[in-house]
C-alpha cells in the first residue's frame, strides 16, 4: 500500500513544499531535532561522568559544533555527487590506510593514527562512511537483487580496507567497517541462501580462527567476557565495575552527579566507552530507556528516509547508515553490560571523543542529502 | 518480465528494499529488546545485589605481590635475597589536597626528584584507592617522624615490603645483574595484573633473563574498609605464588679469585665446565654495587658510573668484543689439519716475517723485535702453537683463504651469539668475503687474510665466545650454549648442546698436545705459570693490538699511553687428561698475555685444589 502511494507523482510534493529555512538548508527537521536532543543529553551525562569537568564538556561541545557543520555541508551536496565521489574517496582511503600501516603513530600497541602536521587523524574512521558509499556506488547501477559475481565484487571492496585495519591491529573497527559494507549488500536484497550459508561457514570457521587468527589480547577479552571473575586485577575489573554501576542504579537511579561508582573513580573510562554505565547508575533504568527511545526514533527516521528515497543509491546509503548506527549502539550498550566483548566502540554521540562524532554526523549529513533528493525529485 | 531480467526493475527493487527494511526494523527491535532485558536484569532483578556491592565498594581488591625467587651460587651461598623494608605511599583519593600533602612530606623526609617523577607516573596508571609508592627504604627515624605527623598527612601510608638485596655488592654485578624500579616502557610491556603491587623488575643479567621465573604469580585479597580506608576484615584471599629460586653454576670462591686476580685492571674472566656448559665464573671489572640500582640510583651516582672512563656498567664478559689475537691459533691449527693443508710434520721457513707473493710488504712476526730473527729456520705445528709463531699461521691463512677460515672457525661459535642466559650479549665478528661485502661493501684484500690468521684485523670475539671455543678444544668438539643457571627450584636446567665441531680424534690430540706445550714446554709462551703447578694445563696466549702499527715501526710497550697498550689474553683448560674447567681471560691494555695467564692459573688453582668455601661464604655475607 505504502509502496503504491509512494509511486504516485505529486504525492511527496505535498509533503515537500519548501516550508522555510530548514528546507532551504536541505535539513531534515525530525532528524535534526533528535540529534540535538541526543547531543544535549550526552553533554549533560558527560558533565557528571567527567567529574564535573566543564572543560571536557566544552571540548566535546566544540566537537559537536564541528560535527554539525560537517553535517550541514554534507547535506548540501547532491547525492549524485556523493555517488560519483565514492570510489575516489575509497582509493584515497586505502592509500591512507597503507600509510598508517607503514608510517602510523602507535597507541597502546596499535597503529591507527596518521599524524598530519601535528593533527592526528584516524583513516579507519573515514572508511566507516566510505566503504558503504563505494559498495552502494557499485550496486546502484546493477540489477538487484545482486547476482553472485556482483556479491563477490562487493566482498572484495569490503575486505581490502577491513584487512588493512585488521593488521593495525584493530579487530573491532575492522568488523564494524565490514558490517557497514555488508549492510548495503543486505539492503540491496542479498539472497537469504547466501546469508544462511555465510552464517554456517562463519560458525564452522570459528574454531580455526580462535586457534590461529586471534591475538592473545583479543582472546583475553573474549575469555574475560565469559568469565570476568578470572582476572580480577586486570581485564575483568572494567566489566565488574560497570555491571555494579549499572545494577546499583535501579529504576530511579542515584541522581545526576551522585553515582558513587562513577564519582569515586571506580569506573574506568567513565567518560568515553563506559559512559552508559554512568547514565545507568545516575538516571536508572528510566534513563536507559529514555536514551534507547531516542536512539530508536533516530533509527526509525533513518529507515523512513530510506523507504522514501528516490534513487537506488540513496536507498542503499540510508539503509546501511542507519543499520551501522544501530550496530554502534548495540555493541557499546552490550559490552558495558557484559553481554559482548570489550572492543572499544564509543556510545554514538554521547561518549567523549572527536573523530567518531564528526564521522557520525557526516553520515547523518549524507542521510539528509538522501531526504533532500526525495523532495527535490518530487518537486 | 522474465525477458527483461537484465534490466533494472525499479518497482521490484523498491519492493525488495521495503521488505528488507521491515526485516531490519524487526532485527533492530529484537536486539534492542535483548539489550534492554539485560539492563532490566541488572537494574531491577539483581538490583539488591549490585546496590550492596556498590555500597560496599569500599570493598577493595588489594594485590598481594609475590616474593621474588632467591638466587644462590652452586654451593648454596645467597647471591640475591629479599629484605624487609618500609615504603611510603599515598592513597590519592584520600588526600584532598595532594600537592599540600606532598609539600608537607618533603619537609619531613627527603624525597628526590626521581621519586616524585616515579610517583606521578605511577599515579596516572593507578587503580582507585590503590596506594601509590613515593619513597622506598625508609629509615627507622623517618618512620618515627611520619608516625608522629600522621594526623596531618591524610592518605599517607607506610607499609612493610620486601626489597631485593645483593649481599656481595660488586662481586656479582655482571653475573647476576640487578632489579630496579619499573619504568614507563616496562610498565607497558609487563602484564599489568601480574605486576600490581610489584614495583621492581629485573633490569639486566640473570635477574632480567629469568624475570618470569623469579617473579612468581600475584595474589589478591578482598578487604572491607571503613570510610577512612582502614581495613575492617579480609573477605577472601588468594595467596601469591612466590617466584622460583635459582641456583647458579657460579662458584663464589672462583668468582672471588677471578675478581681479586683482575684487581684494579679492566678485564673479564669467564670460566666454564666443559662437561656441562655451566658458567663457573663470570667476572667483568670494574664492577659496581648493584644495590644502588634497586631503589632508583641517584643521578650523581649514576652519572659517575656512566661517565667513568672504565665503563663499569659495561659487561665485558658478554658485551666486550676484542680481537682474539693468537688465542685462535689452536683453532687455526685444527683447521689446517682438517683441511689437509698441514700435517704435524709439515714445516714453514721462518725468517721472522712473511711476504705475500707479488707484494713487497713484510708481515712481521712478533718475535722479530725481540730476537731480530724468526722462531727457528723451519717451524712445525707444535712449535707454532707453543711459541705462537705468526709466520706459520700467515702461511696457513693464505692457503686456507678467508672463507676457508670461516668454514672451520664458525663451528666453534665465533661470530655468533653463544646464547648464554644473560642480557646484552654481542656476537663478535668472524670475517669472510661475504661479511665484508655486506657490512663494508668492499672487496676482501689478501693482506687482510693474514691479519685474520692471527686473530687481528676485523676479527672480534667476546670473552664468553672464547670460553665456549675452549670447551670445544677441551672436549674434542663437544660444546654448549653457556648456562649461568644450574637449576630452578631444585630442578636441573641442562645447557643446550651446540652442534659439535667435527674433527678426527688424532687432530684434536695434536692440537691439545701443542696447547699443553704452551704451558709446560721449554719454550712455551706461558711457561712462567708452570712453576709449582700440581696438574697439567693446556692453554694459548694472545695479544691483541689496540692501535695500528705502521709499516717499519716497532711497537714499544713502555712508550705508549696506558690506553693504547695491547690487550692481554689467555685461554686454558685443565686438567689436561680430563678437563673440568675451561677459562678465557682478557686484561684490557695489559700489555700482553703475561697480564692474563697468571689470572687463569689462580682461577684454575682455586677450582682444582680447592679453598675453604665455607670461609669465603662467611666473609661474603659480611661484605
Amino acid at each position: 500500500m505504502g509502496d503504491y502511494v509512494r509511486q504516485l507523482p505529486g504525492h511527496s510534493a505535498d509533503l515537500a513544499r519548501p516550508t522555510g529555512t530548514a528546507q532551504r538548508l536541505h535539513l531534515d527537521l525530525p532528524l535534526l531535532g533528535l540529534l540535538l536532543t541526543l547531543t544535549t543529553f550526552g553533554l549533560v551525562v558527560l558533565y557528571s561522568a567527567s567529574g564535573q569537568d566543564m572543560g571536557a564538556v566544552i571540548r566535546q561541545g566544540r566537537f559537536f559544533l564541528v560535527g554539525f557543520m560537517v553535517m550541514i555541508v554534507a547535506a548540501q551536496i547532491s547525492l549524485q555527487r556523493f555517488q560519483r565521489w565514492g570510489p575516489w574517496f575509497y582509493l584515497g582511503g586505502i592509500g591512507l590506510l597503507v600509510a598508517v600501516d607503514v608510517a602510523g603513530v602507535g597507541a597502546k600497541g596499535a597503529q591507527r593514527w596518521l599524524s598530519l602536521g601535528g593533527f592526528r587523524f584516524q583513516p579507519s574512521e573515514l572508511m566507516k562512511l566510505v566503504v558503504p558509499m563505494t559498495v552502494a556506488w557499485y550496486l546502484a547501477d546493477r540489477t538487484l537483487p545482486p547476482r553472485f559475481k556482483y556479491i563477490m565484487a562487493c566482498l572484495a571492496i569490503i575486505a581490502l580496507p577491513a584487512a588493512l585495519i585488521l593488521i593495525q591491529p584493530d579487530l573491532g573497527t575492522a568488523l564494524l567497517i565490514a558490517a557497514s559494507g555488508l549492510f548495503v549488500v543486505f539492503m540491496a536484497g542479498l539472497g537469504w541462501r547466501y546469508i544462511v550459508s555465510a552464517v554456517v561457514l562463519a560458525c564452522a570457521s570459528a574454531w580455526p580462527v580462535w586457534m590461529y587468527g586471534l591475538k592473545d589480547y583479543q582472546k583475553q577479552r573474549i575469555l574475560t567476557l565469559l568469565s570476568p571473575e578470572s582476572d580480577k586485577l586486570g581485564a575483568g575489573w572494567n566489566i565488574i565495575q560497570s555491571k555494579t554501576a549499572i545494577g546499583s542504579g535501579g529504576w530511579d537511579g542515584k541522581g545526576w552527579m551522585k553515582g558513587t561508582q562513577s564519582q569515586l573513580d571506580f569506573l574506568p573510562e567513565s567518560h568515553t566507552d563506559f559512559i552508559i554505565a554512568v547514565l545507568a547508575e545516575e538516571w536508572g533504568l528510566r534513563g536507559v530507556i529514555m536514551l534507547a527511545g531516542l536512539y530508536l526514533l533516530l533509527l526509525l527516521r533513518g529507515f523512513w528516509i530510506g523507504l522514501h528515497a528516490r534513487s537506488t543509491y540513496g536507498r542503499l546509503m540510508a539503509g546501511s547508515l542507519t543499520l551501522t548506527f544501530f550496530v554502534y549502539i548495540f555493541v557499546n550498550m552490550g559490552m558495558v553490560a557484559g553481554l559482548l566483548p570489550v572492543v572499544g566502540v564509543p556510545l554514538p554521540l554521547v561518549s567523549a571523543g572527536g573523530t567518531s562524532v564528526v564521522s557520525l554526523l557526516a553520515g547523518f549529513g549524507l542521510l539528509m542529502a538522501v531526504s533532500t533528493e526525495q523532495r527535490m525529485v518530487a518537486r | 518480465m522474465p525477458q527483461h531480467i537484465a534490466l533494472k526493475d525499479p518497482h521490484r527493487e523498491a519492493r525488495i528494499y521495503s521488505a528488507r527494511t521491515v526485516t531490519a526494523i524487526f532485527i533492530v527491535l529484537g536486539l534492542m529488546a535483548v539489550i534492554l532485558a539485560r539492563y532490566y536484569a541488572l537494574q531491577i532483578t539483581e538490583y539488591e545485589t549490585y546496590r550492596t556491592q556498590s555500597e560496599r565498594n569500599r570493598v577493595q581488591l588489594q594485590p598481594l605481590p609475590p616474593k621474588r625467587g632467591l638466587i644462590y651460587d652452586r654451593n648454596g651461598v645467597l647471591l640475591a635475597d629479599n629484605r624487609p623494608s618500609h615504603l611510603l605511599s599515598v592513597v590519592v583519593e584520600r588526600s584532598p589536597d595532594l600537592e599540600h600533602t606532598l609539600d608537607e612530606l618533603r619537609k619531613l623526609v627527603p624525597i628526590s626528584e626521581s621519586d616524585l617523577e616515579n610517583f606521578y607516573d605511577k599515579k596516572a596508571r593507578r587503580r582507585p584507592y590503590e596506594p601509590v609508592p613515593l619513597r622506598f627504604r625508609l629509615t627507622e627515624a623517618e618512620r618515627a617522624i611520619l608516625a608522629v605527623n600522621r594526623h596531618r598527612l591524610p592518605g599517607v601510608t607506610v607499609d612493610a615490603q620486601l626489597l631485593r638485596h645483593y649481599p656481595h655488592g660488586a662481586l656479582f654485578s655482571h653475573a647476576v645483574g640487578y632489579v630496579g624500579r619499573i619504568n614507563e616502557r616496562e610498565a607497558f610491556e609487563l602484564d599489568a595484573s601480574d605486576y600490581r603491587g610489584t614495583f621492581h623488575v629485573g633490569k639486566v643479567g640473570v635477574e632480567k633473563f629469568y624475570e618470569d621465573t623469579l617473579h612468581g604469580d600475584v595474589g589478591y585479597q578482598n578487604v572491607e574498609t571503613n570510610a577512612h580506608g582502614r581495613v575492617l576484615r579480609v573477605l577472601e584471599r588468594y595467596d601469591p605464588t612466590p617466584g622460583a629460586d635459582l641456583t647458579l653454576h657460579l662458584d663464589i670462591a672462583l668468582q672471588r679469585t677471578a675478581h681479586e686476580a683482575l684487581g684494579e685492571q679492566r678485564g673479564a674472566v669467564v670460566a666454564m665446565d666443559p662437561k656441562s656448559g655451566g658458567v663457573l665464573a663470570l667476572v667483568s671489572t670494574p664492577g659496581f654495587d648493584t644495590n644502588l640500582f634497586v631503589n632508583g640510583i641517584s643521578s650523581a651516582d649514576y652519572g659517575a658510573l656512566r661517565d667513568s672512563p672504565d665503563v663499569p656498567l659495561f659487561n665485558r664478559a658478554v658485551q666486550g668484543q676484542y680481537p682474539p689475537g693468537s688465542t685462535i691459533k689452536p683453532l687455526m691449527a685444527l683447521a689446517g689439519l682438517e683441511s689437509g693443508l698441514v700435517t704435524p710434520e709439515y714445516t714453514v721457513p721462518d725468517p721472522g716475517w712473511y711476504r705475500l707473493p707479488g707484494d713487497s710488504r713484510r708481515y712481521r712476526d712478533w718475535i722479530l723485535k725481540i730476537r731480530g730473527t724468526g722462531h727457528a729456520p723451519r717451524v712445525d705445528l707444535e712449535m707454532a702453537v707453543e711459541e705462537s709463531c705468526d709466520v706459520y699461521f700467515y702461511d696457513l691463512a693464505r692457503r686456507l683463504t678467508i672463507d676457508g677460515m670461516y668454514e672451520y672457525l664458525h663451528p666453534f661459535g665465533l661470530g655468533e651469539r653463544t646464547g648464554i642466559d644473560t642480557t646484552n650479549e654481542r656476537r663478535g665478528v668472524l670475517p669472510s668475503t661475504r661479511w665484508k661485502r655486506d657490512n663494508m661493501n668492499q672487496a676482501w684484500y689478501p693482506g687482510e687474510t693474514l691479519s685474520a690468521g692471527i686473530g687481528q684485523g676485523y676479527m672480534l670475539a667476546t670473552p664468553v665466545q672464547l670460553a665456549v671455543a675452549v670447551t670445544a678444544l677441551a672436549s674434542e668438539g663437544r660444546h654448549f650454549s653457556p648456562r649461568l643457571v644450574k637449576s630452578v627450584d631444585g630442578e636441573a636446567v641442562p645447557a643446550p648442546e651446540l652442534a659439535p665441531v667435527a674433527a678426527t680424534a688424532d687432530h684434536w690430540q695434536v692440537v691439545q698436545a701443542a696447547m699443553r706445550e704452551v704451558v709446560h714446554g721449554k719454550r712455551g709462551s706461558a711457561r712462567r705459570i708452570a712453576k709449582g703447578i700440581e696438574y697439567e694445563m693446556a692453554g694459548k696466549t694472545g695479544t691483541a693490538q689496540v692501535i695500528g702499527i705502521a709499516q717499519g715501526e716497532i711497537y714499544r710497550e713502555e712508550e705508549v699511553a696506558e690506553r693504547h697498550r695491547n690487550h692481554g689474553l689467555f685461554i686454558a683448560f685443565a686438567p689436561y687428561e680430563d678437563p673440568t674447567i675451561a677459562v678465557a681471560v682478557i686484561v684490557e691494555n695489559g700489555g700482553g698475555s703475561s697480564a692474563a695467564y697468571p689470572i687463569a692459573r689462580r682461577v684454575i688453582d682455586t677450582w682444582l685444589l680447592g679453598e675453604e668455601i665455607a670461609a669465603v661464604a662467611a666473609t661474603g655475607e659480611a661484605g
